[in-house]
C-alpha cells in the first residue's frame, strides 16, 4: 500500500487524511471529534465489522491561504465511502455549524457511493439531512465546493448531494453520477450498460464528460496541490447568491433543453459532437490543460 | 469479529501527548491509533479484527513489535479488516514512528 | 385503492389533479383552502422528465401562489436505470427538483408528502424526504433495499439479516422504521382528510428546520446522530 514517488501527490491514491495536509495551509488543520475521542459504530460490530474510529469521514476546520475554511473529506476506502449513522451526522453537524459561523467555505471532499447498505435507512434518512443542511449553508451565503476525484467518485445519494453543492471541481479520475454501472448492468443487461468497459464508463460518468456538459465548474489534475489551486481560484471568483425562483427557473429552462437536445444519446462521443467537438474521440487522451481549453472554445 | 487484547513488556520511549492515527480500515488494511498510557515499561494493545482465529498470529506480530521498538507506554487500538501480518508491522512501526515523531 | 379514491378520500371538498406518465400534478381544496398536488404513481422510475415536469410544477406554484401548501404524494420504485439518464446526469435533475421543494420552504410554503405505495431510494430522497414531513398510508413500502439484495452486496447472510432487522429499525425494510427513525411523522390507517387536515395544521405550526434527528432520538430508533451532531456543531 505504499505510494511511489511519482503518485505522492495524487489524489486518486491518496487518504482522505492526506487530501485534507495537502488541500490546506501547512498544519492549519484542526479535527473536530478525532479518532481518540471517537468509537467505531455499534451498527457494524453487530454485523461482525471493526469499523473506524471516525467512521470513515473527517471533519474540521482551517485554512485556505489565510481563509477560515471548514472541512468534510470522506475515506473512499473505508466501506466504499458510503454513509451510515455517525459519518451522516458528523457531516450534518459540520454543515450546521458552518451555518452559524461562517466560514469562507466549506469544502465537501466527497468520495462515496452513497448509502452504508449496512445501515440503510440510518443513510437514507442522513444524505436527506445533508442535503438540506448544504442547502442551509448556501442560503446562509456560505460556499459549498464538492471536490470529486477518488475512487468511489459522487454516487448515490452522494451523487445528488454533490449537485446541491454549490460548485463541483472534478479530476478526470473523478465520477459523479446516480446509479452505478454495475446496478444498471445486473438489472437491464450488459447491452444498456457494460459496467466493465471501463472507457465507457468514464464518457457516461467521468469527469472530463461532466465538465464539457457544464455539470462541473472545473476540471483539475489528479494532483492534491492542483485541486488546491483550482479551488483557490475558484473561491476568488465565487460569490454565494441566496436561493431564488429566478434562478431555478433559469436552471429548468437548461435542463430542460438538455433533455430535448440529448436524451436519446447514449454515449459521451455523441454529446461532445454534438456540442461542437470536431473530434469526440480524443477527448480521452487530452491533458487537462487541452481540454480546458478545448472546452472554452466550444460555441454556446 | 474478534476482540483481542495483549500487554507485553517495550522499552519505555518518547510519550508525547497527541495520538496519532495510521492507515485506513480498507480490505486488507487496518487503523492503529497510538495513545500514551499510564504505563511506561509496558506496551497494551486492543485489536477488533474482521477474520476470526488469528490470535496466535496477533500475539506472535504485536510481541515481535514489542521486543523490537520502545513502545513502552503506549496505548494502541487497532481496526483491522484482514491485513497481512506484513502489513500489521509495517503499520505498527509507522505509526509508532508518527506518535513519537509528532506527526498526526 | 386506486389513485382516484385516494383523491376523494383525501380531498373530499374538491380536487382537479392530472396524471400524465405516472405524474401527478394539480390542485385541490381543504378546509385550510387550496393545495398544490403532485407527486408520481404506478412504482414510477424517476427518470429527467418526470422530475422536471415536478420541479416545473413547484416553480409556477411558487410563482402563481404564493403560500401555498404542497402535498406530494409518493409512489416510486426509485431511479430509472438507464444509461442515457445517467450520461446527462440524473442526479442532477433530482437535485433540483430537491432545491425547488426547499426554495418553497423558504418562500413560506408549507410541505408534506404521503407515501401512498412504493418509496425507494433516490426517487424517495428528491422530493418526499425534502418535505417539511412525511407519511405513509399502512401498507406502503419504504425502503432502500430489499434484505435479500443486501444479502448479497454486503455478503452478510440473509438469515442474519432477517434476525436483526427484527429489532434494527436502522436497515429493516418498512415504514415503522422510518418513523422510529424520525423521518416519517406517523402511519395512517387510511388516507383520510381529517388526517391531511391535521397534517396540515401542525405543518403551518411547526418551524421548518429539519428535526428529523431530534425525532429519531426521541423514538428510540437512531441513538446516536444527534448527540453527534450536535457534538460537532457545538
Amino acid at each position: 500500500m505504499s505510494l511511489s514517488l511519482t503518485n505522492r501527490h495524487c489524489w486518486f491514491e491518496a487518504t482522505a487524511r492526506a487530501r485534507i495536509n495537502g488541500l490546506l495551509d501547512t498544519g492549519s488543520f484542526s479535527e473536530i471529534l478525532p479518532p481518540a475521542a471517537s468509537q467505531p459504530s455499534p451498527h457494524l460490530a453487530q454485523l461482525d465489522l471493526p469499523g473506524a474510529f471516525d467512521d470513515g469521514v473527517i471533519v474540521g476546520y482551517g485554512q485556505l491561504e489565510k481563509k477560515p475554511i471548514f472541512v468534510i473529506a470522506q475515506e473512499g476506502q473505508f466501506m466504499g465511502g458510503a454513509v451510515g449513522e455517525i459519518h451522516g451526522a458528523k457531516i450534518v453537524g459540520l454543515l450546521r455549524r458552518a451555518a452559524r459561523e461562517k466560514p469562507a467555505a466549506v469544502l465537501f471532499l466527497i468520495d462515496s457511493g452513497g448509502v452504508r447498505l449496512h445501515e440503510a435507512n440510518a443513510g437514507l434518512i442522513a444524505i436527506s439531512e445533508i442535503m438540506r443542511a448544504v442547502l442551509d449553508a448556501r442560503a446562509a451565503g456560505v460556499p459549498v465546493i464538492a471536490l470529486v476525484g477518488g475512487s468511489c467518485g459522487a454516487f448515490g445519494g452522494m451523487g445528488i448531494v454533490a449537485k446541491l453543492c454549490s460548485a463541483i471541481l472534478i479530476s478526470e479520475e473523478g465520477r459523479l453520477a446516480l446509479s452505478g454501472p454495475e446496478v444498471i448492468e445486473t438489472v437491464a443487461g450488459v447491452e444498456e450498460f457494460d459496467a466493465k468497459d471501463r472507457a465507457l464508463v468514464w464518457r457516461v460518468t467521468g469527469g472530463k464528460h461532466r465538465y464539457l456538459m457544464g455539470d462541473c465548474a472545473m476540471l483539475v489534475d489528479d494532483d492534491i496541490a492542483a485541486f488546491r489551486t483550482g479551488t483557490t481560484a475558484f473561491l476568488a471568483d465565487w460569490r454565494e447568491p441566496a436561493p431564488s425562483a429566478a434562478l431555478l427557473r433559469a436552471r429548468q429552462q437548461v435542463l430542460e433543453n438538455r433533455l430535448a437536445a440529448y436524451g436519446t444519446l447514449r454515449d459521451g462521443l455523441q454529446v461532445w459532437a454534438a456540442l461542437g467537438v470536431a473530434q469526440p474521440e480524443s477527448v480521452p487522451m487530452l491533458d487537462r490543460d487541452s481540454l480546458v481549453a478545448l472546452k472554452e472554445g466550444l460555441p454556446t | 469479529m474478534e476482540m483481542l487484547e495483549f500487554r507485553f513488556d517495550s522499552k519505555p520511549g518518547a510519550r508525547p501527548t497527541d495520538p496519532a492515527l495510521c492507515g485506513v480500515v480498507g480490505s486488507g488494511n487496518l487503523e492503529i491509533l497510538v495513545q500514551p498510557s499510564e504505563q511506561p515499561d509496558c506496551c497494551q494493545v486492543r485489536i477488533k479484527t474482521s477474520a476470526r482465529g488469528f490470535g496466535a498470529t496477533w500475539r506472535a506480530v504485536i510481541g515481535d513489535f514489542a521486543a523490537s521498538h520502545a513502545a513502552g507506554g503506549t496505548a494502541i487500538a487497532i481496526n483491522d479488516m484482514g491485513a497481512t501480518p506484513a502489513v500489521v508491522s509495517l503499520r505498527l512501526a509507522q505509526a509508532l514512528a508518527d506518535y513519537q515523531g509528532g506527526a498526526l | 385503492m386506486s389513485l382516484n379514491d385516494i383523491f376523494d378520500s383525501l380531498f373530499p371538498a374538491g380536487h382537479a389533479v392530472t396524471v400524465a406518465n405516472q405524474v401527478i400534478t394539480g390542485e385541490a381544496m381543504t378546509a385550510h383552502g387550496p393545495v398544490a398536488v403532485l407527486g408520481t404513481t404506478d412504482a414510477a422510475a424517476i427518470d429527467h422528465a418526470m422530475a422536471l415536469a415536478l420541479s416545473a410544477f413547484i416553480l409556477d406554484t411558487v410563482e402563481q401562489h404564493p403560500g401555498r401548501p404542497l402535498v406530494f404524494l409518493v409512489d416510486t420504485s426509485g431511479q430509472a436505470l438507464s444509461r442515457s439518464q445517467e450520461l446527462l446526469c440524473l442526479n442532477g435533475s433530482l437535485a433540483h427538483l430537491a432545491s425547488c421543494v426547499d426554495l418553497a420552504r423558504r418562500q413560506g410554503h408549507a410541505s408534506l408528502s404521503l407515501v401512498t405505495a412504493n418509496a425507494v431510494s433516490g426517487g424517495f430522497l428528491s422530493f418526499g424526504l425534502m418535505a417539511d414531513r412525511a407519511y405513509a398510508l399502512a401498507d406502503a413500502q419504504v425502503r432502500v433495499m430489499d434484505l435479500r439484495a443486501m444479502a448479497r452486496v454486503t455478503k452478510i447472510a440473509h438469515e442474519r439479516l432477517v434476525e436483526l432487522a427484527a429489532d434494527s429499525p436502522i436497515f429493516a425494510p418498512g415504514a415503522e422504521s422510518y418513523v422510529r427513525m424520525g423521518a416519517i411523522e406517523t402511519i395512517w390507517p387510511a388516507p383520510s382528510a381529517g388526517l391531511l387536515e391535521d397534517a396540515l395544521a401542525a405543518g403551518q405550526a411547526a418551524p421548518a428546520s429539519d428535526r428529523r434527528m431530534a425525532s429519531g432520538q426521541e423514538r428510540g430508533g437512531r441513538q446516536l446522530a444527534a448527540g453527534i451532531a450536535q457534538a460537532v456543531g457545538a
